[in-house]
């Protein structure tokens, strides 16, 4: 019964998205103000009514109820409780409830969060997001519905969720990337809204702005979780793989990382607009893009879900409707937009929009790389391949314009600066950060290789280059120490994103060029030996998990005679899917992971296994951290307190 | 005038957002992970391969040569080959011309198949070690070689043969070759 | 089964103490210090053959996989092709030779560095003309600003008396220590 009433309080939901488009909008075109103040109660409604469907849901994966297909498939009663609560994303359905359940929590956010904002701009808001819903419940009821039940014959017992999804990642990662994608329907609803009501000003920039880095930060967050997870959940050691639906998760970072710098733009200076709309449109699409990509099975993806063309037909009709349908509006009602900025060719304007060209062109490789291949067989010229050697040459080119940019962007003042003002803090950045690159490989590389000069040096380059700007922003009036206390929270989030940023280029310098990666056949009681360090492999025992068997490994390491791990790297065989896990034991450190995986057992009785030493791996994660901090950092900036927030909108009123 | 101008700038992403559509819903209806052979219109490559069932008989490209032919890439630990085999011995009763090509198997235990689920090759190749797979870039059995009485490689399908895709487009294609 | 030779080899190789070829012969052969291994489940004859071997198997696809190199995937054909791609490396093939011989099995797919064609060649042309024309945009906006400014209408005078009582306002804010 319960899993048909989930499906009943979900279709509620879905009628609550039609009403949150039709009433308000119908309100502003009869100028009935209850009808446009109705929004936000019937957002209200559609997130009370998915979240019970979505509880339900996770109750029935709890209470092992596999009577209902998707928990079936996806769920086994010897999962521990929070794997099984996890398992409700586990696979195509439930994330797409999950996708609707957080499109309705953003929406009530916007609801309950812009109280004094224009009512009618809300509404305009909250019909676009309810638009967006609709889709979502559409394709949910129609397509994929997560309650379907086996009835009459139901399994004993689940065929288990796939051992590699078994893990704290997948508690933790797809909901903080949908939490981002889904975000980007805010700032996408903001911008539908003013180009609906001919309005595009400041005022919307800032509106959108911090809902648009909320998002962002959620992404970044994601992202990295997923990247780590990769690393010690695969076993062969990369962070990053150029998969296609990596891929659809980076572009519309790429997108949404330049529409946050330039909404500060447009909201400091109201120029761009127009470029800032069309970001804006463009992160939301391309992260529907990448749902579209990982639910077809239109490019071959590690983990594509299973996929069906009456799905992918289904989504790709919605992004004709969505994307097709906000462009056209973009093309008509942009032209409107004049610019009434005013800036020269060296400034801050200037500075910020090269990066955001930049950004766009990382954006563009990534998606031609992704889409060509389909695009290359279609024309009959036959299937290709798009990888790792091609996306690591074309952005190593591109980093470097990038953050050269980046380090002197922050020196340069808005409006209009003057070169020979500029020149000596240039000398300055550019000697220090030599210095501190040359130190830096001198203390921790190995050997030499031009690569890593170049990496280490642009992430130097930008540290030293956000460090001068906030000495010299500080010391401009005041003394370093009260001018640095008097530094509004969001340039401190600015200063911490950048040094994220150089600390997860010179993380990625490293290990790509200082790793070293062995793939070596030992017998009990052998070792390797490379750098000063000792693996020995000192037995194999017995493993006996929960719902799995297997063997552990265990290796004692030292560094120059000294113990300094005992690692046990685990090969798992889950029992009910028969499938095989290779589980890397890590031993992570500040500049240095160290990384076993156990591979097969030998004939002679040896044991294939890969011993990894990866350079300052931890720094492509924590880079990011320090990115995400920086945008919640932003989002406590006094401008954004909901008094700011109402005052400045009164102004505008 | 400069309006009109600056709107069709403005299409620009919408145009571009388009064509990609185009060749998004091309590709619902096109499986990814099909790959063409690179062999159409070329030869069976050279080899040597001992019988299947007798160690001592040696076979080689001449055999694909004189008239017009399937070659089937199969092996025992393939389920799919299993399902497969039943429509093969049927088209081998229709009298069609099969070579079988057994890919990284166990002697024994392919001669007790082929006893047991009777045997549709006129020939049985013995590639124990993949390498005229690797030559012909079989990656994944079963997969099958339309091959003429010149002994070109026409077409080549891959998964299993059954009535269904032999209606639709198959059999076509293998009446059309000389 | 251990090695001590490896460790002298990583001193040598030290930043500080090599000289200029030195470090050249590190760019080349990026896992030198490793040739010598008695343990690895591949054995070369030198730290060549090992660093070609190493850059094959990233770089070319296993066609039955999802979508994994050969190195990484655990299938059976990834096996056999990384098998072959090691035969074909000790009888001293070169990268380019490896890649051709499994381009002419298994087509362009099979390597992830896609070949030149009329269609990759956007994926370099693509973001290269974009990044032309934003930066000539960005060139012309400029440029039409100051021609605005040299010739200013009533209406555009009023409208920059409204951008400078706006600068005002942003001004007085940096002041409050807002302005990033």
């Amino acid at each position: 019964m319960l899993p048909e009433i989930g499906q009943v309080v979900l279709a509620i939901a879905c009628m609550f998205s039609l009403l949150q488009v039709v009433y308000p909008l119908y309100g502003i075109y009869a100028h009935q103000q209850s009808a446009i103040e109705s929004a936000k109660i019937l957002t209200v409604l559609q997130f009370v009514f998915v979240a019970l469907s979505f509880i339900i849901l996770a109750y029935l994966f709890l209470v092992n109820d596999f009577t209902v297909a998707y928990i079936a498939t996806n769920s086994n009663s010897a999962m521990p409780w929070y794997y099984r609560l996890s398992a409700v994303w586990g696979a195509h359905e439930g994330s797409l409830l999950l996708w609707v359940l957080l499109l309705s929590i953003w929406s009530t956010a916007v609801a309950l969060m812009s109280k004094r904002l224009p009512v009618e701009s809300v509404a305009r808001v909250l019909a676009v997001l309810g638009l967006l819903s609709l889709g979502f419940y559409l394709f949910v009821l129609l397509t994929s519905n997560p309650f379907d039940r086996t009835l009459p014959y139901f399994p004993v017992d689940g065929r288990d969720l796939n051992p590699l999804l078994q893990d704290i990642g997948l508690i933790f990662h797809p909901p903080m990337l949908y939490m981002g994608y889904v975000g980007f329907s805010v700032a996408f609803a903001f911008a539908i809204a003013a180009l609906m009501e001919g309005r595009l000003d400041s005022a919307w920039a800032k509106w959108s702005r911090p809902w648009t880095i909320a998002a962002w930060t959620f992404l970044t967050l994601g992202i990295a979780l997923g990247s780590w997870w990769a690393y010690y959940e695969l076993g062969w050691g990369g962070w990053w793989f150029w998969d296609p639906v990596e891929n659809a998760s980076f572009m519309p970072w790429l997108a949404g990382t330049a529409l946050i710098h330039s909404l500060a733009v447009s909201e400091k200076r109201g120029v761009f607009k127009s470029w800032t709309v069309l970001l804006a449109i463009t992160a939301f699409s391309l992260s529907l893009l990448g749902t579209f990509l990982v639910r077809s099975g239109v490019l071959v993806s590690v983990h594509a879900f299973a996929s069906d063309p009456t799905r992918g037909l289904f989504i790709l009709t919605y992004l004709i409707l969505v994307i097709g349908g906000s462009l056209l509006l973009y093309a008509v009602q942009a032209s409107k937009v004049k610019s009434r900025g005013r800036y020269s060719l060296i400034s801050r304007e200037t500075m910020l929009l090269i990066n955001n060209i930049l950004l766009i062109a990382a954006l563009i490789v990534v998606l031609l790389g992704t889409l060509l291949p389909l695009v290359h067989k279609e024309m009959g010229l036959g299937s290709i391949s798009i990888g790792e050697p091609f996306f690591n040459r074309i952005f190593t080119v591109l980093v470097v314009p990038f953050a050269l940019f980046l380090g002197v962007g922050s020196l340069v003042r808005w409006q209009r600066q003057n070169l020979s003002d500029l020149f000596k803090p240039m000398v300055i950045l550019l000697v220090v950060s030599t210095l501190l690159t040359l130190v830096f490989l001198l203390a921790f590389a190995s050997h030499f290789t031009w690569l890593a000069l170049l990496g280490v040096f642009l992430g130097m380059w930008i540290l030293v280059g956000t460090g001068m700007e906030i000495y010299l922003r500080s010391t401009h009036r005041f003394s370093l120490w009260t001018g640095m206390k008097k530094l509004g929270n969001s340039h401190w989030a600015m200063t911490l994103g950048h040094a994220g940023f150089a600390v997860m280029v010179i993380g990625i310098t490293m290990t790509q060029n200082f790793s070293i990666e062995r793939d070596v056949k030992l017998r009990i009681g052998d070792s390797v030996r490379f750098e000063h360090y000792d693996f020995h492999f000192d037995a194999v025992n017995d493993l006996q998990g929960k719902n799995y068997g297997g063997i552990v490994g265990q290796f004692t390491v030292k560094y120059d005679q000294e113990t300094v791990a005992v690692m046990e790297p685990e090969k798992r065989i889950y029992t009910v899917q028969r499938t095989a896990m290779t589980e890397a034991a890590i031993d992570s450190g500040f500049t240095r992971d160290l990384y076993i995986a156990m591979g097969e057992v030998l004939p002679d009785g040896a044991w294939s296994v890969r011993v990894y030493y990866k350079s300052f791996i931890r720094w492509i994660w924590f880079g990011p951290l320090m990115m995400a901090l920086a945008g919640v950092l932003v989002m406590f900036d006094r401008r954004y307190r909901v008094k700011k927030v109402s005052k400045s909108a009164a102004e505008v009123i | 005038m400069v309006k009109s101008k600056k709107i069709l700038t403005l299409s620009v992403p919408l145009v571009i957002f388009l064509i990609a559509c185009y060749f998004l819903f091309q590709g619902l209806y096109t499986d990814p992970r099909k790959l063409e052979s690179t062999l159409i219109g070329q030869t069976v490559p050279e080899f040597t391969l001992q019988d299947l069932y007798d160690p001592d008989k040696q076979h080689d490209a001449s055999i694909f040569k004189g008239q017009k032919l399937l070659l089937n890439v199969w092996a025992t630990w393939c389920p799919t080959c299993y399902a497969e085999h039943q429509f093969l011995t049927k088209l081998a009763g229709q009298g069609l011309y099969i070579i079988g090509m057994d890919y990284k198997d166990n002697r024994i235990k392919a001669i007790k198949w082929l006893t047991d689920l009777k045997d549709p090759y006129a020939i049985s190749l013995f590639d124990k070690d993949g390498m005229l797979g690797l030559d012909l870039g079989v990656y994944g059995a079963p997969e099958t070689f339309f091959i003429d009485s010149k002994g070109i490689i026409q077409y080549r399908h891959v998964g299993d043969l059954n009535d269904r895709n032999w209606q639709d487009k198959l059999s076509a294609i293998f009446d059309n070759m000389e | 089964m251990q090695l001590t030779s490896v460790d002298l080899h990583v001193q040598n190789n030290r930043f500080k103490t090599v000289n200029f070829s030195a470090y050249l012969f590190c760019l080349m052969f990026f896992f030198s210090p490793l040739a010598f291994s008695a343990t690895d489940l591949f054995e070369f004859d030198n730290a060549q053959q090992e660093q070609t071997f190493h850059d094959l198997t990233k770089q070319l696809r296993c066609p039955k996989c999802q979508n994994q190199n050969i190195a990484d995937s655990n299938a059976k054909l990834a096996e056999d092709l990384r098998n072959k791609t090691y035969q074909l490396v000790k009888e001293g093939k070169n990268e380019e030779q490896v890649i051709a011989y499994m381009v002419t099995r298994y087509g362009n797919f099979i390597r992830y560095d896609p070949p030149m064609t009329p269609a990759t060649i956007f994926l370099w042309l693509g973001p290269l003309l974009f990044i032309l024309v934003g930066f000539y945009f960005i060139y012309a906006l400029v440029t039409r600003q100051k021609k605005q400014e040299a010739q200013l209408d009533p209406e555009e005078e009023q409208r920059l008396q409204e951008i400078l009582s706006n600068k005002k306002s942003t001004d007085k804010k940096s002041q409050k220590g807002n302005k990033e």
